[in-house]
């Protein structure tokens, strides 16, 4: 049997998901159209963000939902030097931790910066809106710092 | 909240995984075989089952498979389904019938297309050959054949498919 080239091909499989998201992140993600960050207050007062259906320690349904601010302070991040194709950005920068202000735990989100040694823990960050708002996390195009 | 707009319901959250597949050395040759208009499988030195597309082994024994053996481009169905619901980016529109089959001198069945058909009228065991495409469109490709289609010989047993000898059905009668 005689060697044969190489034979390569490119191609993509699809999962066309479309999600239900239930009432309390319908909530966050609306007014996130509407450039507002909600939260939800949890049985012992604390404030989560993005909100969640049941609460942590008592499993109660949660229903008070609380603004919280557009800035915050970076609890933790990565820093991505090279970007892959689905990243929300096409030059280097880092996912975060960010506690918003009024919240008390930290929500995930992508911050823009020049260059590593610019983000550190503990850095002031603020919302920057997409263009158009849909009613998707992509709503907040990113953080940058404050 | 906005009272302008509706409540936010559903978001679109869709996958897609990308792949570069390599063919490996059995399913290249396979292919170039393919691009000619020839189906060629691979036959084990131990159990002499007839693979197509040879995947390099056999699967019942573990051997490597080196012997190739061309096989009929008649075959057998081994089992289909009808296809009624439609496939997001599948440029076929059902209903149409998929199918495993068996070609004439291999052992184990591949998936294909069957058409020209009544789909109510398809079954087990009915004997169909490959309508190639046009010889200057070939490629790499198991869709150089655009389907199978029934032909006028009588039925296989159940038991009798995948155990054909490479000159048919009709052939084997004969002997
Ligand atoms: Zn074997």
């Amino acid at each position: 049997m005689s060697q044969p080239e190489v034979l390569q091909q490119s191609f993509e499989l699809g999962f066309t998901y479309t999600r239900s998201v239930g009432p309390v992140v319908g909530r966050f993600l609306t007014e996130l159209r509407n450039r507002n960050i909600v939260g939800i207050k949890a049985s012992d007062g604390r404030v989560v963000v993005p909100p969640m259906e049941y609460d942590p320690d008592t499993a109660e349904e949660l229903s008070e939902f609380v603004e919280v601010g557009q800035e915050g302070e970076i609890v933790s991040f990565a820093w991505v030097k090279e970007p892959r194709e689905a990243h929300p950005m096409d030059r280097p920068f880092a996912w975060a931790m960010i506690r918003l202000d009024g919240a008390d735990v930290p929500m995930i989100h992508c911050v823009a910066a020049n260059a590593e040694s610019d983000v550190a823990t503990g850095a002031r960050v603020k919302a920057v809106w997409a263009d158009e708002t849909i009613g998707f996390i992509t709503d907040i195009r990113c953080f940058e710092l404050a | 909240m906005s009272e302008e707009q509706d409540v936010i319901t559903g978001i679109e959250a869709p996958v897609y995984l990308k792949y570069n597949f390599t063919a490996g050395a059995a399913a290249a040759r396979f292919l170039h075989q393919i691009k000619k208009g020839v189906l060629t499988g691979q036959r084990c030195p131990s159990c002499q089952q007839v693979y197509i597309p040879p995947r390099g082994s056999c699967a019942a024994c573990g051997c490597p498979t080196e012997e190739e053996v061309e096989v009929a481009d008649k075959a057998t169905i081994q089992s289909f389904t009808i296809v009624t619901i439609p496939i997001p980016n599948n440029p076929i529109q059902p209903p149409y019938i998929i199918a495993n089959l068996v070609a004439d001198g291999a052992n184990i069945s591949f998936l294909h297309l069957i058409s020209e058909c009544v789909n109510e009228d398809v079954h087990i065991g009915q004997r169909v050959q490959a309508l190639w495409k046009p010889e200057e469109e070939w490629d790499y490709a198991m869709d150089n054949i655009r389907y199978f289609r029934p032909i006028d010989e009588p039925d296989v047993p159940v038991e009798m498919i995948g155990k054909l000898p490479v000159t048919g059905w009709e052939g084997s009668a004969d002997d």
